[in-house]
């Protein structure tokens, strides 16, 4: 069979572009630690239950550590628990692990100028770790169709320096 | 004489396939310039915003779905039988996967328009995914259910011609044309499965209320693994009249039948074990199967770029045999003014830009910038809603005298056609890629939402608003235009002479290619081993705890 010398070459080019940017991906996991959602995975929750028991009854923020906090929160039809009724604090530059599902339909968790986002999918739970890297104010919505008022679906997360952080109304561990 | 005249029988069944196509065009067009001035808050007066969701619903099943298919069992009707030169086997069985086909897409779009009718007690509201738990009216699965079966069905029809021709001619190589359908239809067979098997065991059971919850994730997966692959069912007839018939309309012929060839069978092999790109942001699904998605889907590249090669080259070819030359100076020998032609080469210009959007969201981690922003329409309205879209709409201008008998009709509007459709889709897709990195989100009817100030990368939200919409409404009228000439042509084409319909055969033919490019058992074969080294373990995890479990319930949109 004849191959023509230029497509040879074309083809050549096609497959180092290819693997060029299978190269970037892999230096973005490793080197810049930029990850996913389903590296920390494998955990299902009863959608029907999650609301009376286990840790998503009481959404809210946990303490793990000085420098590490875990946010529990709902997706549901249209609002985020914490985050929408009033803005979620948390502090800056610090650790915070993210875990959230839903009790109803599959919603969406993006933040605008964060780079956080997640689909939220009833029965399993998402986890996602990130530091907000100054005090800023973030809007937050639901960008995966989960019904007639699904464009009202939003909330606002208020990051504040380290040492205004109130503790106070952390859940207990 | 011409195909209407050598196979009378084939072509009423494509023209009736036509037919649909582009009623379902000018209805889920008409909702897209709807949505394009709902969005951007120019105009919304057509529908409420909860009403939205029931025409974004239409416009990505009419379109991405019915449009679609007919278009391409119509054109791969025409390609079997002027290639095999049969007639169908048995016209009963044509028209039944035809009919069957029509009813099905009527049952949706019934349950669809039921939720802009108030009282109707009908609605469908779940968008072109239909993701459980939002549940839709059961005509809605039904429905789709048929549609896919009828396609089936007009597979194993051309597979009858097939294997007819097959018993006349044991030692000729499959004609090109027919080659791209068998491809096709295979990779249709093993991706369409896991969409039938999600509507037909899960969701029409549970829309019934025979089960009362639903797992939200295996459904999710199904239909992952039937909605990447379902892109390569649009873009390879696509490729098809880019293979087979631009090089003609360039002024030439083919640069290689074999590589065309090696083409198919590469999408055969890869189209559907790379479902999971489409959920990189999921939860439930394990990063090794998410990492070996990303290879495949970039392996993929590797046909369309070689696909880009010999397209540029047969028109290269077409224009030097046109008197062009110089090193760019040949594109201007191309036939510009015709707009077929036109049509496909603006198109594939198209695609090009699309393909690059689409690597980002191949990149796993740089995919988090944009999952499901406005970056992904703007994406697929470059790949489906142009690359395919507007193919389909120029290679009818070439084809309807053939398969009708007349002249093309205001031959000045088809020539605009094809330019406007550049133009408008230029403005709204640049508009729609740089929202999604500014991270407005898609399908939403209100993407305006206080308290959030999306921080634009360059340009103004105001610019891009307007780009839309403009953008949407010259798509629009450019829509129009094509249904004008179609139905002039129809009703009005004066008897044709001399109709054009010769395929000179490739510079470098099947002859020289080795046998085995031929052998569909194979290639068949290692597609499905692929599959089931990408699907068997993670759909395995979501079952072994309970078809239906983790269970949510049906929930109201």
């Amino acid at each position: 069979m004849h191959v023509h010398r230029f497509e040879k070459l074309w083809i050549g080019l096609s497959l180092v572009l290819i693997a060029a940017f299978i190269g970037i991906v892999l230096f973005g996991f490793t080197v810049m630690d930029l990850k996913v959602p389903g590296v920390e995975t494998g955990e299902t929750v009863d959608p029907a239950t999650v609301l009376s028991e286990g840790p998503f009854a009481q959404p809210g923020v946990r303490k793990i550590s000085d420098d590490h906090y875990e946010v529990y929160m709902l997706a549901q039809q249209f609002l985020f628990r914490p985050g929408s009724a009033q803005p979620l604090t948390l502090p800056a530059r610090t650790k915070i692990t993210f875990h959230m599902t839903s009790p109803d339909v599959m919603h969406g968790f993006e933040v605008p100028g964060s780079g956080l986002n997640t689909t939220v999918i009833p029965g399993q739970v998402a986890t996602l770790t990130t530091r907000f890297p100054e005090a800023k104010t973030y809007g937050v919505l639901c960008h995966q169709y989960c019904g007639s008022a699904h464009h009202n679906m939003q909330a606002e997360i208020e990051v504040v320096p380290p040492s205004e952080f109130d503790e106070s109304n952390l859940i207990a561990q | 004489m011409t195909f209407v005249d050598h196979y009378p029988k084939a072509a009423r069944i494509v023209k009736a396939n036509l037919i649909v196509a582009f009623v379902a065009l000018g209805i889920g067009g008409f909702f897209g310039l709807i949505q394009a001035l709902h969005r951007t808050d120019v105009f919304r007066g057509f529908v409420s915003s909860v009403q939205y969701y029931d025409v974004l619903t239409g416009h990505g099943v009419l379109l991405g779905l019915v449009f679609t298919t007919f278009f391409i069992t119509g054109l791969y009707q025409w390609g079997v039988t002027r290639t095999l030169e049969r007639e169908p086997e048995s016209s009963a069985f044509s028209w039944t996967w035809f009919w069957m086909m029509v009813g099905g897409t009527t049952m949706t779009a019934t349950a669809i328009l039921g939720g802009l009718v108030p009282g109707s007690g009908m609605s469908a509201a779940v968008l072109y995914t239909f993701y459980p738990p939002l549940q839709a009216h059961p005509l809605f699965y039904i429905g789709a259910a048929l549609l896919i079966v009828g396609s089936w069905l007009a597979g194993a029809d051309w597979f009858w011609t097939y294997r007819k021709w097959r018993a006349d001619n044991p030692d000729a190589r499959i004609p090109l044309q027919t080659y791209m359908v068998i491809f096709t239809w295979l990779m249709w067979y093993l991706c369409s499965l896991g969409v039938a098997l999600e509507v037909v065991v899960l969701l029409i059971p549970w829309s019934l209320g025979v089960v009362e919850k639903i797992d939200p994730l295996l459904p999710r997966t199904l239909f992952w693994y039937f909605g990447h692959a379902v892109v390569y069912f649009w873009l390879l007839p696509a490729y098809f009249v880019w293979y087979t018939i631009l090089p003609k309309l360039s002024g030439g012929r083919l640069f290689s039948d074999p590589l065309a060839r090696i083409v198919f069978i590469f999408f055969l092999l890869l189209s559907t074990p790379i479902g999971y790109h489409h959920q990189y942001a999921d939860p439930g699904i394990t990063l090794v199967y998410k990492m070996w998605a990303l290879i495949m889907t970039l392996v993929i590249l590797l046909p369309s770029l070689m696909t880009a090669f010999t397209v540029i080259s047969s028109m290269e070819h077409g224009a030097r045999q046109r008197g062009g030359s110089g090193y760019f100076a040949w594109m201007g020998a191309l036939p510009w003014g015709q707009p077929a032609f036109v049509g496909c080469a603006l198109a594939g210009i198209m695609f090009a830009a699309g393909g690059f959007s689409g690597m980002i969201n191949a990149s796993l981690n740089i995919d988090m910038l944009v999952h499901n922003t406005a970056w992904i329409p703007g994406h697929f309205h470059l790949t489906v809603g142009t690359a395919v879209a507007l193919t389909f709409m120029a290679i009818t201008y070439w084809l309807l005298p053939q398969l009708t008998g007349k002249a093309l009709k205001f031959k000045n509007l088809a020539l605009a056609q094809p330019y406007t459709w550049f133009i408008g889709m230029t403005l709204m897709s640049n508009a729609l890629h740089r929202q999604g990195l500014a991270g407005v989100p898609r399908r939403v009817a209100e993407p305006q939402y206080a308290g959030i100030d999306y921080e634009v990368p360059f340009g103004t939200m105001a610019e891009m608003d307007w780009q839309v919409a403009i953008g949407g409404t010259i798509l629009f009228v450019s829509m129009v235009l094509f249904l004008v000439v179609i139905g002039g042509t129809w009703w009005k084409g004066a008897p044709a002479t001399d109709v054009d319909d010769v395929i000179p055969p490739a510079l470098s033919g099947p002859e020289h290619s080795p046998k085995i490019l031929d052998n569909l058992t194979l290639w068949m074969g290692v597609a499905v081993v692929l599959v089931l080294i990408a699907y068997s373990l993670p759909l395995a995890e979501m079952v072994m705890d309970g078809l239906f479990s983790p269970g949510a319930f049906p929930a109201p949109m």
